[in-house]
């Protein structure tokens, strides 16, 4: 018999000393010359700064390996506290919490074989984490391709200048401002 | 105890969220084979230390409460073990006060206890903690509002897709019915599995009681096919 899912709940205000790491944001390895820079917001329906979600990014590395590599959120095994990435490994996760103001950045290396960054979004008063995607520019994407242009614009970057990459994400339209495209796997 | 005859009826209103926090517009179902999201982070040894399952060995001293041992197996939606995947918890100590600077409740802070921890699930999928039993504390949702004992978890699958944070309770806690959190979700079947099971045989004498959860990831993963294994 096929078991049932166990639900989800929401995430609450006070995940901050369990799930954050150092250097959560940071998934590119330290110094590497290609490095970009993903930057935005979590916004409400207010347009009002969301301060307390947690985004997580799972990539494939720049060579097209979706196998990723353990080591996001090294411990120190004397005193147990932790101490995040060797600066070297590319993970492929990276999990950054927002700031008062609500806004993440996150460096990594693009993505190899597909355009996008995968992300999860948690925050309190979400029932349930919402899954959405980064798109570094337009691209020739099945998911892209069967948005209308509004829609679709949600989930493609805003190129500040190079290297660098805007994604705000909003988890309800404000009226000037679309909602965010989120997605269900099947 | 179960928690059937839990009904919507007998408590407040369960918990919508918070309102201008929900998206408006139907998720955008992804049928693609080749997505990312098929797949997931992986982590290791460097990653969770051996001591991080043990709650009550992270301070020089003893925390305060009831001493649990918490343990379970976290299986697909195929019924197939999860393996060597990360489970993170986080919670109140005895007292129902978490380390977080914005939970003003007052009640004591144990500088024994942090309320954070971590494992990795091994080849039959099971995960094991030491703990102490969190209190009950009030929030906000509505006069004399108190949310029932519960542990927050955070779950890792071999894909993305089963991503889960949830939480878990304790059998037979009498606000189980009267939390609108709880009561969020929509089934009373579903409900219940989120509830653990008091487990005499997990318990060890003259040392802590033992409480059984097991976890299904729902959402699929490139590393199976219907056939089994890719």
């Amino acid at each position: 018999m096929t078991p049932l899912p166990t639900p989800s709940q929401t995430i609450g205000p006070y995940f901050g000393y369990a799930l954050p790491h150092p250097g959560g944001g940071q998934i590119a390895p330290t110094g590497h010359p290609d490095t970009i820079t993903v930057r935005g917001r979590v916004l409400d329906g207010h347009g009002e700064p969301v301060d307390d979600a947690l985004l997580e990014f799972w990539q494939p590395a720049p060579d097209g390996s979706r196998a990723g590599a353990p080591g996001s959120l090294r411990r120190d095994p004397v005193g147990g506290a932790a101490i995040g990435r060797d600066g070297v490994a590319f993970t492929g996760f990276g999990r950054v919490a927002t700031g008062a103001d609500g806004s993440y950045v996150l460096r990594t290396l693009p993505p190899g074989g597909a355009p996008y960054l995968s992300v999860c979004v948690m925050a309190r008063g979400l029932l349930q984490h919402l899954f959405t995607r980064v798109y570094l520019g337009e691209a020739d994407d099945p998911l892209l391709s069967s948005l209308d242009a509004r829609r679709r614009a949600t989930l493609v970057a805003e190129r500040e200048r190079a290297g660098v990459h805007r994604f705000d994400v909003r988890l309800q339209g404000d009226g000037a401002h679309e909602e965010t495209v989120f997605l269900a796997f099947g | 105890m179960s928690v059937s005859g839990m009904s919507v009826s007998e408590g407040p209103e369960p918990y919508r969220g918070a309102l201008w926090r929900q998206p408006v517009n139907p998720l955008v179902v992804v049928d693609d084979p080749e997505a990312v999201e098929l797949t997931g982070p992986v982590f290791g040894s460097a990653d969770v230390t051996d001591l991080d399952g043990d709650l009550t060995r992270q301070r020089p001293g003893a925390p305060l409460g009831e001493r649990i041992t918490l343990t379970g197996r976290v299986l697909d939606r195929a019924g197939c073990p999860v393996r060597g995947q990360l489970i993170e918890i986080w919670q109140a100590n005895a007292a129902g006060r978490y380390a977080h600077r914005r939970d003003q409740h007052h009640a004591p802070l144990d500088p024994h206890f942090t309320g954070a921890g971590r494992c990795l699930t091994d080849d039959q999928g099971r995960y094991r903690f030491t703990t102490i039993r969190p209190g009950a504390y009030p929030w906000g949702d509505h006069s004399n509002a108190w949310r029932p004992a519960h542990i927050h978890f955070s779950l890792f699958g071999a894909a993305f897709t089963q991503r889960l944070v949830t939480q878990m309770y304790f059998p037979g806690d009498p606000l189980l019915p009267l939390d609108p959190i709880l009561q969020s979700v929509g089934d009373d079947a579903a409900r219940q599995r989120l509830v653990a099971a008091y487990d005499p045989e997990l318990s060890t004498p003259d040392w802590a009681l033992g409480y059984r959860w097991d976890i299904v990831l729902g959402g699929p993963s490139a590393t199976r096919t219907e056939g089994g294994r890719r």
